[in-house]
């Protein structure tokens, strides 16, 4: 993956730069010691590694502005950064970026549940926001399934969903407002405790932004009272065909469920190895979960039950009790991890509409043959959002680079039948230069130029989510 | 001008040196009066795509908004957003169309529980102020691929693009709907009890007050509603009516959608705030002011009505939200010359409406499209 060659003048004045962030932060904020930048090299993209300039580690609102104001100043890139979970790179840093970490920041500010919101410092983990407020039945509904790791700053960064967004919605459906330092250390509230944007709607486009607008140190986000009560059924079926139409027919019935996931032949087999779920040995797989009171969950299965059914399923199994759920969805959360038991993997996030479905996987068989690479699809049916697991060998020379070229064929596949590169782990510097297969010149023309109104100087993650051709020009114009 | 086609649409503005008034249906003329050469969208009409299955459905900007309930509903499906129809309101005629649904982001009372319009939308097609074409977002229902322009234009009122076509994510129309009332009530006590039923697992799909009456809606199947009415009437005290009637009640929330009650009033705001601020906000402003309220959103959403002069209460309404949790106030209704002398929308702190115009002169560098609107 190439990135900008960085600028050597940067890096000569390395000693100067983190002299300067040392007077406006604690000497201990700030991580400059090669031994300890190392941390700060990647993030879950492992592939892809390289020691920032120095690392600053916040503590406050006001220290975030101090920093930025320096490396304004000095016009230093800046790669904010969460828990560094990104699986597209977001967070990589080049050798004359300073990362910044917002990891210190991590308070609840303030919980109401008369008016059901939660303010918080981005550096908390999301499971933790729900850790707040779950006592008192609340619960904060984007849960990506790093949520044990990952910050919310990275949620808002890359617009995370996870697993229950079929229902819920992603951040974006959940963010209510923000406080953000812009490049040049101005602080700025946008959104507040109320819903709806006044005039324009600056904090959709922050989100998923990908921390290239501003340095986000504190969210307002929605929490919603929980549900009573939660069942997932499991159901085999001999085709992805017939899986795709059920999962069609389950939606137009008028039934939302919570979350249906998909997994396929090889993923399925991957995971019995590895967790022993029981599950059954076919083509194609479905969870199911729906919500609500013992009676309400009971009503919704009936009627999932007799549409599955009618297409034959090869097993249908239902929950009686949190134990047998927890059953159920032990293979699903375990799909990543037993994947990784076989092999180094490439996981993909392409969505497709849901009508598509069978073709794409069918496709994808095929490239897998082409390639000589194996691959698993283990995903989120109800909305589309597909993650290609592909199989390869990190050791093995050209192997990298054949599932990378694989890779990038799924997800033009994905874009020629309607979809989209990446429906929830951004964009990055991974599909970066596959930008170009989804938006014409004029699409990224568009999104540059907010990026050009917020951060005139393209200091802010300067190589990600635009081709660095067609950023180029405006980074050096900046320099 | 009325293009037939995108292409048409993109060329028109790419000519076009002076002002332009963009219009849908006409039906919301809200913001700054724009004068300048019409350009309608009315041209642009058609479903492009609708994959029930898939709970998606693409639009021509110009498309009649019933032309897609009527699409929808023959699949049991709607726009579960509830977009207000402010031809009531604003006492305005003609078609409303789904692009101006998009470009004013209008929500109803069912905002509360499953999103805005916003949120409803899945990608935009628009032509810029040089008359480039731009498409973002797609039509599917996840997708974080680059910026989220799909945000900005909803609520932009024109000012950045004008739609050519909008994808929506459209959900199934529930079985059956119950409503609650409650009567007798202050605001205090409506938004204590909305908050406690809120903060219930019992699904509210709608919660306004209105005259002392509050009204809690809940949908789902026939077991599901009587399971959680009978829970909701269990938690929240005192006298409660059941409304069973489907009619009578899908007259009562389209009533509460569309601001009915405040029709007969001359001038109309619509406040966004806090709402267990709001009883507090209400208060203070009656202590000087004769108005009439609807309450919306559990409370976060207020219409305010008042046939007074509106200038000194514009003024507090847009100064003191400050002081109540912040939020924002639009002058939704108003005389003519009343909207033209004051900021109909919230006005912005510096920083952000350096951004917000920086926007636009990036949009629209010639500042043709509904130039000044949103001031
Ligand atoms: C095992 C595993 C499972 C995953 N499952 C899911 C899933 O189910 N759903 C999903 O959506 N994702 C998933 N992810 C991806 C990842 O966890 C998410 O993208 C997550 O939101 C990243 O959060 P982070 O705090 O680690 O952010 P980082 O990786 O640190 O940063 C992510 C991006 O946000 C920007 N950013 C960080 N902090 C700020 C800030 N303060 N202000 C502005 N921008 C900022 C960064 O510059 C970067 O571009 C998974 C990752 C792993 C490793």
């Amino acid at each position: 993956m190439e990135m900008p060659i960085p600028d050597e003048g940067i890096i000569a004045r390395k000693e100067r730069i983190v002299q300067r962030l040392q007077s406006v932060i604690p000497h201990d904020a700030v991580i400059h010691d090669p031994a300890e930048t190392r941390a700060y090299e990647c993030d879950a993209l492992t592939a892809y590694r390289c020691p920032p300039l120095c690392a600053v580690l916040p503590s406050t609102t006001e220290e975030v502005a101090a920093v930025l104001r320096v490396c304004f100043e000095e016009r230093v890139p800046v790669v904010p950064r969460g828990s560094g979970t990104s699986l597209a790179g977001g967070a990589l840093p080049t050798a004359d970026a300073v990362i910044l970490g917002v990891s210190r920041l991590n308070q609840v500010i303030e919980t109401n549940y008369d008016d059901r919101y939660i303010r918080v410092q981005t550096g908390r983990t999301n499971l933790s926001v729900t850790g707040a407020v779950e006592a008192d039945g609340f619960f904060y509904a984007p849960d990506p399934s790093s949520q044990l790791a990952c910050a919310i700053a990275g949620n808002i960064g890359m617009n995370s969903g996870g697993a229950h967004c079929l229902k819920y919605g992603v951040t974006t459906n959940n963010l209510m407002g923000v406080r953000m330092v812009t490049m040049e250390g101005e602080i700025l509230d946008i959104g507040g405790t109320y819903v709806d944007a006044g005039g324009m709607d600056l904090l959709g486009v922050i989100c998923g932004s990908e921390g290239q607008l501003g340095v986000v140190t504190e969210a307002t986000l929605r929490i919603l009272p929980k549900p009573e009560g939660a069942l997932p059924v499991l159901i085999g079926y001999d085709s992805n065909e017939v899986a795709g139409e059920c999962v069609s027919d389950i939606i137009k019935s008028g039934i939302l469920p919570v979350a249906i996931e998909f997994m396929d032949r090889p993923c399925i087999e991957a995971t019995e190895a590895f967790a022993k779920a029981g599950y059954p040995m076919c083509e194609a797989l479905l969870i199911i979960e729906v919500e609500g009171s013992p009676a309400e969950i009971r009503e919704q299965l009936d009627k999932i039950k007799a549409i599955a059914l009618r297409h034959n399923p090869v097993e249908f199994r239902e929950a009686r009790d949190a134990d047998q759920a927890a059953r159920i969805w032990l293979g699903r959360k375990s799909a990543f991890g037993a994947m990784g038991q076989i092999n180094d993997y490439m996981c993909l996030d392409g969505t497709i509409p849901v009508s598509e479905l069978p073709y794409v996987l069918r496709r994808i068989g095929e490239m897998s043959k082409e390639y000589g690479l194996g691959v698993g699809n283990v995903f989120h049916a109800g909305d589309g959002n597909m993650h290609p697991l592909i199989l390869y060998n990190a050791n093995k020379p050209g192997d990298l680079e054949k599932c990378e070229a694989f890779g990038a064929d799924i997800l033009r596949l994905c874009v020629e039948v309607g979809g989209c590169l990446t429906g929830e782990h951004g964009v990055g510097i991974e599909k970066r230069d596959l930008m170009t297969a989804q938006f014409a010149e004029a699409d990224l023309e568009a999104q540059m130029a907010v990026k050009d109104v917020f951060d005139p100087r393209w200091l802010l993650n300067p190589a990600k989510v635009f081709p660095l051709a067609s950023s180029e020009q405006r980074r050096i114009a900046a320099e | 001008m009325t293009p037939l086609t995108e292409q048409d649409l993109a060329e028109a503005i790419a000519m076009s040196s002076g002002p332009l008034s963009i219009q849908g249906g006409g039906t919301r003329p809200i913001g700054k009066p724009v004068t300048g050469t019409l350009l309608e969208t009315k041209g642009l009409d058609g479903i492009t795509l609708y994959e029930p299955g898939s709970l998606t459905l693409v639009v021509q900007s110009g498309t009649p908004v019933t032309k897609v309930e009527e699409a929808l509903a023959a699949e049991g499906q709607r726009l579960a957003f509830e977009p207000m129809d402010h031809r009531v309101l604003l006492g305005t005629t003609g078609e409303p169309t789904m692009g101006g649904i998009a470009a004013a982001n209008v929500s109803g009372p069912r905002r509360i529980q499953v999103g805005a319009a916003r949120d409803f939308m899945l990608g935009v097609r628009f032509v810029d102020g040089m008359g480039n074409i731009v498409k973002n977002g797609g039509r599917v229902m996840k997708n974080v691929t680059g910026y989220d322009l799909v945000k900005l234009m909803a609520g932009s009122y024109g000012t950045l693009g004008v739609l050519s076509e909008v994808s929506f994510k459209v959900l199934p129309v529930a079985e059956r709907q119950l409503t609650l009332t409650l009567h007798g009530q202050n605001t205090k006590e409506a938004v204590a009890s909305i908050s406690k039923a809120m903060g219930s697992p019992f699904e509210v799909t709608g919660a306004a007050h209105l005259g002392g009456t509050t009204h809690l809606r809940i949908e789902g199947t026939e077991a599901s509603t009587a399971y959680r009415c009978e829970r909701l009437v269990s938690l929240l005290s005192g006298e409660i009516v059941v409304n069973q009637d489907q009619s009578a009640q899908t007259e009562l929330w389209r009533g509460i959608r569309n601001v009915q009650p405040l029709a007969g009033f001359d001038t109309v705001w619509r406040v966004s705030m806090t709402p267990s601020r709001a009883p507090d906000f209400l208060e203070m402003l009656q202590r000087e002011h004769e108005i009439e309220v609807l309450m919306d959103w559990a409370g976060g959403l207020l219409w305010i009505g008042s046939k007074a002069d509106p200038q000194p209460l514009h003024e507090k309404l847009q100064r003191e939200i400050y002081n109540y949790g912040g939020g924002h106030v639009t002058l939704v209704k108003a005389a003519l010359k009343d909207r033209t002398r004051l900021s109909v929308f919230q006005p912005e702190p510096r920083a952000i409406a350096a951004l917000t115009n920086g926007l636009r002169a990036r949009f629209d560098p010639k500042g043709i499209l509904n130039p000044g609107l949103m001031s």
